[in-house]
């Protein structure tokens, strides 16, 4: 095991930069949760309109990274980073960076569905009246609109009034993807969506998530590789807080270069 | 492994039970019977209440009791007990009666009578040896009769005069001279609106004058143009409600004139006479003569008048209807006060501060304040709220008052403000906990589709916090009801002549002192003329208390079972 003796020179990558070129870039960020370290100089392109997984054992800091992609880690108490990351070129750790106006970019998925408590539509329009819309037409186009992207409206569209913690658990995560996209954000990210859920909620959601590619730029945390294999793009190796591979998601899972990575996806530990 | 687990010392401690609470059995017995200990004195106590409060009013028999020495009685049997008299009261006694007890081994049985007419015995209760009784009758023809004065007569009608007339007791029907109550009840409830309404008006719009004068003074000194314009407009005026009181006396001193041609004549059974005038009286029946349901009449219509009128009698007769209202305006207030500020207070130990050692300190500061005694706020209530902020508003805004203050002493204002922060801890620790326990998943949900904090709070944590709130506001108010020591400092009077609300600008009158349903129990039950004429009284009163309590926290219940209904609605 590499463990301590690890440097950033040893992460491998098998990524070209594509044509879209990257859309979130990583450079050398580091993080610690008071004096524990969790993130060790990260360096990772994200490219533009793919979905990219992040993989690894627990504990290895993928949803540590992806919650400071919209600087969700700000709400926990002793959290310091080191280190970029920019955002269509703009650091966003950078001094007089609008975090609300971040946060807004990157609509974010969490691990067990959230939906407030008011009803479905008052859910899936919650982005929009924190923004102050109170345009009638915009609001129903945007409704119909995100419900549609997260293969909901057909089930919801007679009930959008009733209260959102009467759905089930796959259709609370779909509200939750719903609610994600209906501020039309750049990037969104995806902690363990499908964690809580049964397998055909899960399917349901990766079908959703293959079809939300190219439109979005996708980042999703996942325990479970045959996931990461079916819906992404690329796939990141993590282990220890370290970025172990990174490159196609096809080259990782046939033909990686560090031992580790083969031992994880093999599913010799993890 | 088999024959190890079977050796005779396991197997032995198996049967025994070893260690007790391994079964959970008598555990669970203690944790019972505390419960059911503590639920039987909530239920005894509540059973006392509405026993006593409730049949406090309830019309009873008149007994008509001759003793051995030919002394007459009349009245209500209030109590009755077995005691031991003392030598020297053994001694007093007659002969046959002395006899009888020493027979009963020196134990004597004794009731009190409640014989009323005040005026006249100059005491309204009376101690009667059963063994001194020697007959005990129930006529018809007695009367209870609840005066404005002197608390009730108990006696015979002997005449009525009505006008110039005479009428002989023998000529009286009961519907007659119910006939007459009601038109003397009228009488006596137009002078009461002159007096009360009229007059008051006047003396307001005097007052007025007077104060708009006083400040002439103040602004533009003794010798100005512009006094002297006042003081020309003041006489003016004061002229022309001088003129309008003098009338209005001459009216109500005609109406009285008047008045006092209708009476009636009555005798106590023991001979006395005494002449009442009809609107001096409040009610009359016999309740002798009457069945259950017209006993139910008198019975509800006290409770009536006990509800919608204001006392007499230094409180123990009459209604409590300013204690009432002073109750549920005050409670009212000091929610208004108290909510927002420990919501906030509490959102932002919760939401915004560095959890850290100054907010650990200030948390175990504001638990602690819970325990402070309730009189310490008082003082402080008077102190800082009354003498150093009242005074302040005095001198600002009402100088022309001065040196009677207006907001410079205990008022409705003060006392709301007082039990506000003597409720703020409770309201403070229910919300942080409700605060504590929405789910981080929903804040983070929040923040993560670009909200604020504040909106977070505002559409997320607050709404589903609301129940939780809602609870210490409901415990707020609870224990601000019920408090007493600190009110008698800032503002709670035995008798307020003013209702803090009324038709005169600005209708709410935050400076006034007000009556307290609390303070009314201490006053009837330790501080009246007669503590035993004015029990039934606190019994009720403590009733009402505990009813408006349990109404005003019905209300707050019903609106957070609605909102719980809302948020908690099925999780999947």
């Amino acid at each position: 095991m590499q463990g301590l003796a690890w440097r950033k020179e040893d992460t491998v990558y098998h990524l070209k930069p594509g044509e879209a070129g990257s859309i979130i870039r990583i450079r050398d960020f580091s993080l610690w949760y008071g004096t524990a370290q969790a993130l060790f100089n990260v360096n990772m392109d994200v490219e533009k309109g793919l979905v990219t997984a992040l993989i690894g054992p627990s504990g290895c800091g993928k949803s540590t990274l992806l919650r400071c992609l919209n600087r969700m880690n700000d709400l926990i108490a002793g959290v310091r980073t080191a280190g970029e990351i920019f955002l269509d070129g703009q650091e966003i750790y950078g001094p007089g960076v609008d975090v609300i106006g971040l946060r807004k970019r990157m609509g974010m998925v969490f691990q067990k569905p959230n939906p407030f408590p008011m009803s479905i539509a008052e859910n899936v329009l919650y982005p929009l009246k924190v923004d102050g819309i109170r345009d009638k037409a915009l609001l129903q186009e945007t409704l119909e609109r995100s419900l549609r992207a997260a293969a909901l409206w057909e089930e919801v569209k007679d009930r959008l009034k009733e209260n959102a913690l009467g759905l089930s658990g796959g259709q609370q995560q779909r509200l939750c993807i719903a609610r994600a996209v209906a501020a039309d954000p750049e990037v969104l990210l995806m902690d363990e969506p499908c964690s809580a859920l049964d397998p055909v909620a899960t399917g349901k959601i990766e079908e959703l998530i293959d079809g939300l590619r190219g439109r979005y730029t996708i980042i999703i945390v996942t325990h479970n590789m045959q996931q990461a294999a079916r819906v992404s793009d690329n796939t990141a190796f993590m282990y220890l807080g370290r970025l172990i591979e990174y490159g196609e998601t096809a080259r990782i899972f046939t033909n990686p270069k560090v031992q580790q990575t083969m031992d994880y996806v093999t599913g010799r530990f993890g | 492994m088999n024959e190890n687990l079977k050796t005779p010392r396991t197997s032995r401690r198996r049967k025994e039970g070893g260690d007790l609470g391994a079964k959970g059995e008598p555990f669970q017995w203690c944790l019972g019977g505390a419960l059911a200990i503590g639920l039987a004195m909530i239920a005894g106590f509540l059973v006392l209440i509405l026993w006593n409060g409730l049949g406090a009013l309830y019309p009873k028999a008149i007994q008509l009791v001759a003793l051995g020495d030919g002394t007459l009685l009349a009245g209500e049997i209030f109590r009755r007990e077995s005691f031991r008299p003392e030598p020297h009261q053994l001694a007093e006694m007659d002969e046959a009666v002395r006899e009888a007890i020493v027979r009963q081994g020196g134990v004597a049985e004794r009731i009190l009578l409640r014989t009323g007419n005040f005026d006249i015995y100059n005491e309204d209760f009376r101690w009667v040896l059963q063994a001194q009784i020697r007959q005990q009758t129930t006529p018809k023809e007695l009367w209870f009769i609840e005066r404005t004065e002197w608390g009730p007569f108990i006696g015979i009608i002997k005449s009525l005069r009505l006008d110039a007339r005479q009428y002989k007791a023998e000529e009286l029907t009961e519907a007659f001279i119910e006939a007459a109550h009601k038109e003397a009840q009228k009488r006596r409830k137009r002078i009461r609106e002159l007096e009360r309404g009229e007059t008051s008006r006047i003396n307001h719009s005097m007052e007025a004058e007077r104060l708009a004068l006083r400040k002439a003074v103040l602004r533009y000194g003794e010798n100005g143009e512009d006094y002297l314009r006042a003081k020309r407009r003041h006489n003016w005026v004061m002229e022309r409600l001088q003129a309008q009181y003098n009338e209005l006396s001459l009216e109500i001193q005609k109406l009285r004139e008047e008045d006092a041609k209708f009476q009636l004549v009555l005798s106590t059974v023991d001979e006395q006479d005494k002449t009442l005038r009809l609107s001096e009286i409040v009610r009359m029946f016999r309740p002798n003569a009457m069945g259950v349901a017209a006993r139910l009449g008198v019975y509800f219509s006290r409770w009536w008048e006990l509800l919608t009128s204001e006392p007499r009698e230094a409180n123990t007769e009459g209604g409590v209807m300013p204690a009432i209202f002073g109750t549920f305006v005050m409670t009212v207030i000091m929610s208004l006060a108290v909510a927002p500020l420990g919501v906030v207070a509490a959102l932002f130990l919760r939401e915004y501060a560095r959890q850290g050692l100054l907010v650990s300190a200030v948390r175990v500061g504001v638990n602690n304040l819970a325990g402070v005694p309730s009189i310490v706020y008082g003082v402080f209530g008077l102190g800082f709220f009354a003498y150093l902020l009242g005074g302040r508003l005095d001198e600002l805004f009402f100088p022309e008052r001065l040196p009677s203050p207006t907001f410079g002493t205990g008022g409705l204002l003060w006392s709301s403000l007082t039990l506000a922060l003597l409720t703020l801890p409770v309201v403070i620790v229910a919300t942080e906990e409700a605060v504590a326990a929405v789910p981080g998943s929903m804040r983070e949900g929040s923040l993560a589709c670009g909200a604020s904090r504040w909106q977070t709070i505002r559409y997320i944590v607050l709404p589903r916090a609301m129940p939780g709130i809602l609870t210490g506001l409901i415990l707020a108010m609870a224990r601000g009801a019920g408090e007493v020591a600190p009110l008698m400092l800032v503002g709670v009077v035995k008798m307020a002549p003013e209702l803090p609300v009324d038709s005169i600008f600005p209708y709410l009158h935050l400076e006034r002192s007000f009556m307290h349903l609390a303070f009314h129990i201490y006053d009837l039950g330790f501080q009246s003329r007669n503590s035993e004429a004015a029990k039934p009284m606190v019994f009720v009163t403590t009733l009402l208390l505990v009813g408006l309590v349990g109404v005003m926290n019905l209300g707050a219940v019903s609106l957070r079972s609605r909102l719980r209904r809302k948020f908690l609605e099925a999780h999947f």
